[in-house]
């Protein structure tokens, strides 16, 4: 029994290959692996909490990293970073978290956007099982959360309001200042935490001019390796532990934390935010390259999304009409061409993506979906090239539908 | 996006994906029969041309769907050629994973939906060009047909659900 090697063979190497796929997970550069090495068995493979010097070295990693998290998100003091092993963890530390640091309280209401990630929107759900209401707001057919909206859904019961700053598939880049004063101006003491993993590194995020008080950042979404999250959470913001077990450096979330991944975390956040504003631009310049050139040459696209300014600059979010997405992703990686799809069939439940159905896509506009994220690592004759291989791609699928009208 | 699995597809899958045999539309068929709804991102059509004796000489197939959708239809168009009418109606969707080389357990409504389709133009052959019902030919809908039907009602409710529910 083995299939995956039997699959991989008969896919074989593709003789270029570009990879889109860094919503679900990303490349990371030789740099940040290089960062990563010595901690497995130079320096600091201790635990960062205890009395001898690989132990100090481990914890000199965390203390670095902090020092980089608060530099880029405008952090001087009165807050903390928590490390989890991924945003998902961070994530669900933010809403049970808070649910339980308040059980039993007046406030019991739960408000979270339609589009939320995953690793937002099921922990509130679980959360109905513990007696807290969740609420869900809808957004426009771009994704946005308008704040009068918002306002409607917060009362005197609400206790947490959880929006996310972009968009992950379809790069909608909230106005989020102004919904946190919305919801702090009915009442401050309302915890306000966003998910900013999709924002870290590709929009500017100051903490201290937002007024959040809890945000999740991960490692993966920023060409760092997997298995590292951040939650930062503001002083005075009352959380508790969602998992138990020993406590090494920090209080909320125990276990020893991942040193090498953490330190090579701490080198995606350099690389990403040295010349931010060229990374940025040469991002948005690719992101526009890529639409263009899918607009040009392929016929019945459906833009999901918003365009300009209002879009993250690495997301690209097309459905192909007549087309199923997950057959694409398939054409699409025999071609070399890495990316994936909101279609049910990609899906353990076989429903698409709830992201798309929520700005009011139709379910067969939802299967033909694919979801590119441009890198500053992408070149203008990558995007060509993958427009050129999607193009013929979309036709072969094209052909064998009985849907299209030839 | 939502929650994900591992999809391994076996080697026939990926190469019948690759290179789908029977592919197209029929010029000559004598019946076909389309299954599923591309609301739920899975439509087949089979097209058969069959002789007087009742034997499937020809078979092709269109497909809006998964790489496992394709596959499956295609492998069932080579299946059936050569066999009568009431051999091809007992082929199971669980022949066509295991021609397959297996078939992922989220993906066997795939095959259900390909023996559906196959079932359906069965159907329509003998009410619509022989008139009459063969006595091997069950009166009542099969489970994979019925399977079909689930899919394309269960769509249609939950549009009927969304209309109903959503207004503002």
């Amino acid at each position: 029994m083995n299939k995956v090697k039997e699959l991989l063979k008969v896919h074989g190497k593709p003789s270029r290959e570009v990879y889109f796929d860094h919503e679900n997970s990303g490349w990371v550069p030789p740099e940040v692996v290089e960062a990563m090495l010595p901690y497995f068995n130079k320096k600091g493979y201790g635990h960062p909490a205890i009395t001898n010097k690989p132990g100090w070295e481990a914890y000199e990693v965390l203390e670095e990293t902090i020092q980089v998290l608060s530099e880029t998100l405008n952090v001087n003091e009165g807050g903390e970073f928590i490390f989890t092993h991924s945003g998902t963890e961070a994530n669900n530390l933010a809403i049970m978290g808070t649910a339980f640091a308040h059980k039993g309280g007046d406030r019991r209401k739960i408000v979270v956007t339609a589009i939320e990630h995953p690793s937002v929107l099921y922990p509130a759900q679980e959360l109905e099982k513990f007696g807290f209401k969740t609420v869900v707001v809808p957004v426009d057919d771009e994704g946005f959360v308008d704040p009068e909206i918002l306002m409607a859904y917060i009362d005197d019961e609400t206790l947490l309001v959880s929006v996310q700053m972009v968009n992950h598939e379809i790069g909608t880049i909230q106005n989020l200042g102004e919904l946190v004063e919305v919801v702090k101006d009915v009442d401050s003491r309302i915890v306000f935490h966003t998910d900013a993993v999709d924002a870290y590194g590709r929009v500017p995020i100051d903490i201290k001019e937002l007024g959040v008080d809890l945000m999740t950042i991960s490692s993966h979404k920023i060409h760092g390796p997997k298995g590292v999250g951040v939650l930062y959470k503001r002083d005075g913001v009352k959380i508790k532990r969602i998992i138990h077990g020993t406590l090494s450096t920090q209080v909320y979330w125990p276990g020893v934390e991942n040193i090498p991944a953490i330190a090579g975390f701490k080198k995606a956040i350099e690389l990403a935010f040295n010349d931010f504003e060229n990374n940025i631009k040469r991002m948005k310049q690719l992101r526009d390259l890529l639409f263009d050139e899918i607009l040009n040459n392929i016929d019945d696209v459906v833009v999901n999304g918003p365009l300009g300014d209002e879009r993250a600059p690495d997301n690209v979010n097309v459905s192909f009409l007549h087309v199923e997405g997950e057959a694409l992703t398939v054409e699409l990686s025999l071609r070399g061409i890495y990316v994936s799809s909101g279609s049910a069939c990609t899906s353990r439940v076989l429903e698409p993506s709830h992201v798309l159905l929520a700005i009011g896509r139709a379910h067969e506009e939802a299967h033909g979906s694919i979801l590119f994220k441009v890198t500053r690592y992408h070149t203008r004759d990558d995007v060509k090239y993958a427009v050129e291989q999607l193009k013929d791609a979309v036709s072969k699928l094209r052909a064998m539908s009985p849907l299209t009208v030839r | 996006m939502s929650s994900r699995i591992p999809l391994i597809y076996s080697p026939k899958i990926l190469e019948l994906f690759r290179n789908p045999k029977n592919l197209g539309k029929l010029s000559d068929a004598t019946v076909s029969a389309q299954a599923g709804s591309p609301a739920c991102g899975d439509v087949i059509v089979m097209y058969l041309k069959i002789s007087d004796e009742e034997i499937i000489e020809k078979a092709s197939f269109e497909s809006y769907g998964c790489a496992a959708n394709i596959a499956s239809a295609s492998i069932l168009t080579e299946m059936v050629k050569g066999k009568t009418l009431e051999e091809a109606w007992k082929i199971s969707w669980k022949d066509i994973a295991k021609e397959l080389g297996g078939l992922p357990a989220i993906k066997y409504h795939c095959s259900v939906l390909a023996t559906g389709a196959l079932k359906r133009a069965i159907r329509k052959y003998y009410k619509d060009v022989k008139k009459r019902r063969p006595s091997w030919l069950p009166e009542h809908l099969t489970i994979e047909e019925k399977q079909a039907l689930e899919l394309e009602e269960l769509i249609e409710k939950f549009y009927k659900r969304f209309e109903g529910g959503s207004c503002e």
